[in-house]
Parts: C-alpha cells; structure tokens; sequence
C-alpha cells in the first residue's frame, strides 16, 4: 500500500496527518494493521483526554493479540471514530482513511515536525518486518 | 529453516501470508482470516494440511496393537470407517489425539499431529509387535476441503484431475475411500485417499495424494469455487466447533475425561486393556481433577489460553485456547477449572476482570450459536 506523502509517523506505528485547522488525526500504519491481522475490537479514546507524547491512548486487539496505541505528541483528544465500533476491520482495509482512529489537539505543532517521514518510515517498518 | 509442503508455490500464488508453524512454512491467512472463516461457515474452502503426519500400519496383529493403545474402541469399525481418540500414557495423560482409520483388518492408518510427530513415532515403535510393520509414506499431500459446499466442489475437483474417483457423495461421515491402490497394500502412498471427516465442525473431507498432483488438484478446486484457507482460520473454526487444539487443550498431564473427551474412552469391552485404562475408569466413575468448560465473554475483548479464570474473586482455573469467534461475534474460550458452575465467571483479560458466560461446547452448529 502506497503511503500517502503527507503524513508523519511514530516509531511505534502510529501515522498522524496534520489537518489545515491544526488538529491532527491518528491511525496505524498499513504495515502494523497487516502485521496484527483482522482486528475485532477497537478501543478509542474519550474525548477531552488529556496526554503526553508516548502515553498509552488506544487499543486494537486482532484474533491475534491485543496492542496498545501510544499518542504521537502531547495533546488533548477531540473526536475518536465512532464507525470503528461496528467496523473495526475498517482499519485492516482502509488504514490511512475511514479507519481513522482518534483526532487531537496537539499542545506543539512543531512536534509533528519531529516524526518521521514516509521514507524513513517505510525503511524502518522494513527492519521491523 | 521451515519445512515446505508441495503445495508452498500455491500459497505464494494466491497471496498466502506464511508463517512458521512446527517448523513447517504455512498460510495464516490470504489477506484475511475472518472471511475465510465465514466462507467455510457458508460455501466451502480449502486447508493445506499436509504437515500433519499420516502413519500406515500392517499386519494382522494391527487391531489388537491400536486396541491396546487408543482410547477408543477400533475393534468396533469396519472396513472404510474411521475413529476419533486419544494415544494416552500409563497415568491416562493424553500423548496426542489422533484418528485411525481401518481400511480392512491387516490394513490401517493413523493421521496425529505435526508437532508432535517425533513423539508420536517414537510411542507407536517402542509398542510395535514386530509382525506390525510402520510405515510414514513420505511426498504426500493432504488436503482440508470444508463447508457445506465441500464435498460438492471436491467431486467436481476430484473429477478434473484424476480417473477412477471414489464415489465420495456417498461416504458416511467418519468413513473414507482409497481408490488407486490394492486392498492389501501395506501402504498407499500412490493412491488417493479421501475422508469424510474435518477440523471445522463443517461437513467436508480431507484428501491424502501423492505431492506431485496435489498443485493441480488445488487448482481444480480454486477453479471449482473453493477459497484458500489459512491457520488463522481453522483455529477459530475449529474452537467453534468445541475440537481440541493438542499442546494447549490436551497434554500429558491431563486425561481425555478431564479435557472434555470423556466421549472418546471406550470401557464397554471389559476385557481391552489398554493404557491408561485403571485411570480412566476410575475418573470415569469419580470424575477427573479437573473438568473442561465452554466460556463466551459478555462484552468487548479477546480470551486467550493463559488467562485465569475467578468466581467471586477466587481463581478456579484457566482458559487453554481462547479467540474471537466470527460466527458468534464474541470471544469465546475452553477452559480447565476445578469443577464446573453455573452462570458467570470472571477471566482476567489484561488484568481486569471480565464476565464471562459458561455455554454449551460446540458453540457453534450447523453455522449457527449454539445456545
């Protein structure tokens, strides 16, 4: 799958796409939803949450084992996707789109700045492999 | 470095993600379990199973031989039937489950599990009589075709690639057919082998031939209508289905009456001895030290073999194996406990407790909750 080329990523697989009104919306990259399988539960989190950069903030669980989502930057959630209830393999089939998991707003957006790119990304997901 | 089966170039052709499974190089999935779980459930798909170990005995002690080592009563089947039981150890601890199939009285065979091969080999030689001759035909395929279009898709597969095909529609459930070797081969390596027995609770066979056929024989079905399936899939078909997964819910240290296959130990011939006969019939009128029970978790999340499971706080036990289940759409779990209950339980899933449901083994029949 093609990684589209606007969005930065955290080393523990989690993209976030910097929208124009400076929030930002989280997912899992294609390469961690392949490597979990089919998920079956999604849990997002509550709006307001308050958290720091790498705090735990979400879990997908697949047949194969549950994993923890950790929050790219500082922030406070905003809005979680409330599809992923009744269709959490929206994220095995659409990870950069519809199976958007959480929106925030970050305390820094020069934070953003520091994930890494595609490229890197791509590379470092390879070793991960 | 993984073992592959002849049909490892078909995998990679139809987009199989491999993973090392026993040491063998096999499909999870093609892209994903869950529907492959459903197409199994609702048409047909096809199993690669080839790492699993086939055993072919001879002679006209082979009977008498399996008697003494199995839980179950072969002395009963007739030619073209098969079993289901258990290879138990003097304490009636459970050395694999397996299934033994009579082709007439000289002649049987032995289909047990891939991880436990060396063991099982080892236990069936150090027990041989000598008139008994053991053979494990190498460059075999076996094939899983399952649902309730399966035995359909199979004629027709089976018709596209091969003369002299057994009349498989009208095989009884647990009988099989061998077509294109003399009844009183020792062993049949060359010949086609097909089975109405499975792992998924689904109607279906499972074809044993020679490796060189087996890729076009997979193509046929592919061809047929028949999906590629992977392990992912037939572990949440065959928990479903309430059937055991060796290594997690049975093992040496627990007998077939304690791991819910008290169905499996046949008493009625008070003459057969066999191993682990005293203990079994002891627990067979006592009960065992443990009991096996059927769990589906209330709410959100995925049992898993490890977990404990509690009644009002106090751990009475754990679950073995333990997945979400398609069909039902809730997690559901066997599980060893000291004895068994009514209603709820908790099981510690990521250290908090959970309600979880006691429920009927299957869970699922006939594509449907079984409650």
């Amino acid at each position: 799958m093609d990684i589209p080329g606007d969005l930065r990523f955290a080393v523990s697989h989690e993209w976030v796409r910097l929208n124009e009104d400076g929030t930002i919306t989280v997912g899992i990259s294609a390469h961690a939803q392949e490597q979990l399988g089919d998920l079956v539960f999604v849990e997002t989190p509550e709006v307001d949450r308050v958290c720091e950069a790498e705090e735990g903030i979400a879990v997908v669980e697949s047949v194969k084992a549950a994993s923890d989502l950790y929050a790219p930057v500082a922030g406070t959630v905003i809005d979680a996707n409330g599809a992923l209830a009744d269709n959490p393999e929206l994220v095995n089939s659409d990870p950069y789109g519809e199976g958007w998991i959480f929106r925030m707003k970050p305390d820094e957006e020069d934070a953003i700045e520091a994930l890494m790119g595609p490229d890197d990304y791509e590379a470092h997901a390879d070793s991960d492999a | 470095m993984s073992r592959q089966t002849p049909l490892h170039a078909s995998h990679v052709a139809a987009g199989g993600k491999l993973v090392d499974f026993a040491g063998w190089q096999l499909p999870i999935n093609y892209g994903s379990q869950i529907e492959e779980h459903h197409v199994v459930r609702r048409a047909a798909g096809v199993f690669d199973v080839s790492h699993m170990t086939i055993v072919d005995l001879a002679g006209d002690d082979t009977a008498a031989f399996l008697r003494t080592l199995l839980s179950c009563d072969v002395g009963k089947l007739a030619d073209g039937d098969a079993a289901y039981g258990c290879l138990c150890n003097e304490q009636g601890g459970v050395i694999d489950d397996v299934i033994a199939y009579r082709r007439n009285a000289r002649n049987w065979r032995l289909i047990v599990n891939a991880a436990t091969r060396d063991k099982d080999l080892a236990w069936l030689e150090s027990h041989r009589p000598a008139a008994v001759e053991l053979t494990t035909p190498g460059a075999l395929a076996l094939l899983a075709i399952q649902g309730p279009d399966a035995l359909e898709h199979a004629v027709t597969a089976l018709a596209a690639v091969r003369e002299g095909v057994p009349d498989i529609a009208a095989l009884e459930r647990f009988a099989f057919a061998v077509s294109g070797a003399p009844a009183s081969a020792g062993t049949i390596a060359d010949a086609l082998f097909v089975a109405r027995t499975g792992y998924t609770g689904e109607d279906g066979v499972e074809i044993a031939l020679p490796a060189s056929e087996a890729p076009a024989l997979w193509d046929a079905l592919l061809r047929a209508g028949v999906r590629p399936c992977g392990l992912g899939a037939r572990d949440t078909l065959r928990l479903e289905a309430g059937m055991s997964l060796y290594g997690v819910d049975l093992d040496e240290a627990h007998t077939p009456i304690e791991s819910g296959l008290a169905w499996t130990v046949d008493l009625s011939d008070p003459d057969r001895a066999f191993l682990g006969r005293e203990t079994l019939a002891r627990q067979k009128a006592n009960g065992g030290r443990s009991v096996r029970v059927g769990l589906v978790l209330d709410g959100r999340g995925v049992l898993r073999g490890g977990q404990a499971v509690q009644l009002a706080g106090r751990d009475v036990g754990t679950i073995t194996s333990g997945t979400f289940s398609p069909t039902r759409q809730r997690s559901i779990a066997l599980a060893r406990v000291a004895s068994t209950f009514d209603g709820h339980c908790d099981v510690l899933v990521r250290d908090r407790p959970l309600p979880a449901k006691i429920a009927r083994v299957p869970f699922v029949r006939a594509g449907q909750p079984n409650d």
